[in-house]
């Protein structure tokens, strides 16, 4: 497990270990030229914004619907849950799409902080929502029987309780931020991955280009070094015997109807105004816009290649999730931390440093599908981490030495408790990994052998043609697609809740 | 570990389900298909091909992508490179592969289908389309009396903030390179200086011209079949748009000449030709005219669109295509900050 966990560290530190090597081939002269100038400053400011306003944001956003959804008597809290998972399906930059198609003028930090707290708090939702379920209402019993009023046990013992779920979904929104394109592309919003990508697309491997990567690079460690100093290290497994009874809902009354409204601005315009949108433009087509054919093949291309690179994603993170969780001391940490890191690059550098690998010293692999699956499962690294640790730390280390003492070699007791036990978690990594694949489009375009045309491309290039009429049934296709996975997604949180 | 290996041995038969995908496996390579790494716009390659696989048998794998990105790569590939042939919008890709010596001489039947003025003088790749550099604007706001009279005027602060572009495309690099060929570095270096404080920045040359309809900004620096495009399909992004050419030989009248080529390494010489023939040729130049383009057709005897001002009446700044140079483009960007 720990051989195998060194084995995709290493791997993953291909991408940054391209950008460096570069950079130091590129020489401290051009490359610091390159570095300290207007431009970058600008784009770091942008960035930086972008975090600090989206990401409070999110998480307010997801605390209120996970609160209002799982304790308190919201009616259709059960669809209003899964309406709220629903907007994963819709892919960022067809979000975005929606958006300046519905309103024009929408640019810029305000564009851009609207479209991606709207994307992206389902990431912080879901954790916050299957952690408030599953916690046990003991603890807050014994916080009221010790003289706390309802809100300070909520902030001195529920809030606590939900700081993994928070740190964990807080630090996956602010990778999705610092590593999207089409989305801000659309918005115009220049973040360091749009500046990435111009170069790329005017240099393709220029040292500018590089040289932004690295400073990107730098801001996704800081916020893994923010979030690794936020997690703290206390237990947040159950220590009592049985099973925790079902928390009780807070009776909302006549707060209802306000309380209401939440989660229905939130369903409006996460998910209304892209089908809205999508609508409109199936129907200003009609019918000839449906060449199925090509959006058939597209599909067909599109849900292999997701399904296969979940796989690949999964079996990757497992070993890495499994260290970080029952390791000890600084090593694991850094096994981790390879994951995120290179998760947080944007899709254009992994591929770059893969496509440059690949084309210069491992050419038989140029351009094949595993190639790209490999990319896939190093790109989404973090998501199947993420969901992977937080159920492996939820598994008891006893039931792995128990079965252990029962003479199980270790690996058969890891298989046999911790892995097993973690197979929801597993679950909902590969569905997060899948869905990423769905929507992936840069790296798609660099890595897909000859002839790949998944439904991202399709809709990118006749998007970018200015054919909106014919690129939304490929958005369509792609939503379609997508809501399988988030139900899967959701059905799986609430088992993890035992509901 | 079991878990892992069922995962990673599932991964591995999917990816083997995926290689018998229709149309995205080497094997068919073998037969004779050819690979073409597309920069122009996937809906004019499409019909290019499809009309070129009835007529010749000859299979076609396209991939799509952008100028630069796909000169660089074929560079960064080098003979290895998987691609029969390599066809862009604009010039200084070609200039570019060319420069690396990747590229194999051009049929003599192919070059003699198109005029001088719309090829390299070494031959190792020729003219395909052309598109005119305009300036769109909102002919509800400006009047024709208040246009700039060239593409330089833009730099002026009186422009400030009322034009759009989209300097990160290889469409935009291209009338940078022009100007760089026509007035030297430092009128350019200062002609970008004044247009990183003029300009507002949008993504490609249809969200420009969208902001434009919408009222957004006064003008936009893009090329022309944008607006011919949207006209014919709903106009919904051009009602309010009009199309002003500078004319006059100046660099804001560049006509950007989109180029094909056959590569060196290309395992299949004589189908590769016979595309690039077939594209310059009658059949390929009708579709320029006829289909939804609305490029310039530039082969000998070739009709462009009638919608089209024609070609001849644009007193087009005379650019030699392959002195064009991208690399200088993007440092100079670069330098002041555009990208």
């Amino acid at each position: 497990m720990i051989a195998a966990a060194v084995a995709v560290s290493l791997l993953s530190l291909l991408p940054l270990g391209f950008v460096i090597w570069t950079t130091v081939e590129t020489g401290w002269v051009t490359a610091s030229a390159l570095i300290f100038r207007p431009r970058v400053g600008d784009l770091l400011a942008n960035s930086l914004l972008l975090i600090v306003v989206a990401v409070p944001l999110c998480t307010l956003l997801a605390l209120a619907l996970a609160w209002l959804t799982e304790r308190s008597d919201l009616p259709g809290r059960r669809l209003w849950a899964w309406l709220l998972v629903a907007p994963l399906a819709v892919p960022a930059f067809v979000q975005s799409y929606a958006w300046v198609s519905l309103v024009p003028a929408l640019h810029g930090l305000l564009g851009g902080v609207l479209v991606s707290v709207l994307a992206y708090f389902p990431f912080l939702y879901l954790p916050l929502a299957a952690t408030l379920r599953r916690l046990d209402p003991a603890l807050e019993d014994s916080a009221a029987s010790l003289g706390l009023g309802p809100w300070r046990a909520f902030l001195r013992v529920t809030l606590p309780q939900l700081r993994l779920a928070v740190c964990g979904g807080a630090l996956l929104v602010g990778l999705h931020l610092l590593s999207e394109y089409g989305l801000f592309a659309m918005i115009r919003f220049e973040t360091f991955t749009t500046a990435i990508v111009d170069q790329f697309q005017s240099t393709f491997d220029g040292p500018a280009g590089t040289m932004l990567a690295l400073v990107l690079v730098a801001c996704c460690l800081g916020l893994l070094g923010l979030e690794n100093a936020a997690r703290g290290e206390e237990r947040y497994a159950r220590v009592g015997a049985g099973a925790p009874r079902l928390p009780t809902k807070v009776h909302l009354g006549w707060l209802m109807l306000p309380c209401l409204g939440l989660p229905v601005m939130t369903v409006l315009l996460a998910l209304g105004v892209p089908f809205l949108t999508i609508g409109r433009w199936l129907v200003a087509g009609g019918s000839a816009m449906f060449q199925m054919s090509d959006i058939l093949s597209a599909l067909w291309q599109t849900v292999l290649l997701a399904l296969a690179g979940g796989l690949l994603t999964m079996a990757a993170a497992l070993p890495i999730a499994w260290v970080a969780v029952r390791g000890d001391g600084p090593v694991p940490r850094l096994l981790e931390a390879c994951g995120y890191v290179v998760g947080s690059l944007p899709s254009v550098v992994v591929a770059l440093a893969v496509v440059s690998v690949t084309v210069r010293l491992l050419f038989p692999l140029y351009q094949t599908f595993f190639t790209i699956l490999a990319a896939y499962a190093l790109m989404f690294l973090p998501r199947a981490i993420i969901g992977l640790r937080a159920s492996l730390a939820q598994v008891p280390v006893e039931l792995e030495q128990a079965a252990a003492s029962l003479g199980k070699t270790p690996g058969r007791a890891l298989w046999a408790t911790t892995i097993r036990l973690s197979a929801p978690g597993a679950a909902a990594g590969m569905t997060l990994a899948s869905l990423g694949i769905l929507n992936e489009l840069t790296a798609t375009q660099m890595l897909a052998p000859n002839g790949t045309r998944t439904l991202a491309m399709g809709f990118w290039s006749l998007s970018s043609e200015l054919d909106y009429a014919a690129a939304a049934p490929y958005a369509l296709a792609m939503i379609v697609i997508s809501l399988p996975l988030t139900w899967l997604l959701f059905l799986q949180s609430k088992r993890l809740a035992g509901q | 570990m079991k878990f892992v290996l069922s995962a990673l041995s599932a991964a591995v038969v999917l990816a083997a389900a995926m290689i018998c995908v229709p149309g995205s496996s080497g094997a068919e390579n073998a037969a004779g298909t050819i690979t073409i790494y597309n920069a122009q716009h996937a809906s004019l390659a499409k019909e290019w091909v499809q009309a070129f696989t009835k007529e010749t048998g000859i299979k076609v794998v396209l991939r799509n992508g952008g100028d630069s990105e796909f000169a660089n790569q074929i560079v960064a590939e080098g003979g290895n490179s998987p691609a029969d042939v390599f066809l862009t919008e604009n010039s200084p890709a070609m200039a570019l592969v060319d420069q690396a010596g990747l590229f194999a001489p051009v049929d003599p039947a192919t070059l003699a289908q198109v005029p001088d003025e719309f090829r390299p003088a070494d031959g190792r790749w020729v003219g395909i389309a052309a598109r005119s550099t305009v300036f769109a604007y909102d002919k509800t706001r400006l009047a024709p009396d208040k246009l700039p009279k060239s593409l330089l005027d833009l730099a002026d602060p009186s422009w400030k903030e009322r034009w759009a572009a989209s300097p990160n495309g290889a469409d935009f690099q291209a009338i940078v390179s022009a100007l760089l060929e026509l007035k030297g570095e430092a009128a350019t270096r200062d002609w970008l200086q004044a247009m990183k404080d003029n300009v507002k920045v949008y993504r490609g040359n249809s969200t420009a011209m969208k902001a434009v309809n919408a009222g957004q900004v006064e003008g936009a620096v893009i090329y022309h079949y944008y607006y011919y495009g949207d006209q014919a399909k709903t106009g919904e992004n051009s009602k309010n748009v009009a199309l002003h050419y500078f004319k006059n030989h100046d660099p804001g009248a560049f006509v950007s000449i989109s180029g094909g080529g056959v590569l060196a390494s290309s395992k299949h010489p004589k189908q590769a030709q016979a595309f690039l023939k077939w594209i310059t040729g009658k059949g390929g130049q009708e579709i320029l005219k006829t289909g939804t383009s609305f490029e310039y057709a530039v082969g000998k005897g070739a009709d462009s669109n009638p919608a089209l001002v024609p070609l001849q009446d644009l007193q087009a700044p005379k650019v030699e295509p392959s002195k064009l140079n991208s690399k200088k483009v993007t440092d100079l960007m670069t330098e002041v900050g555009l990208l």
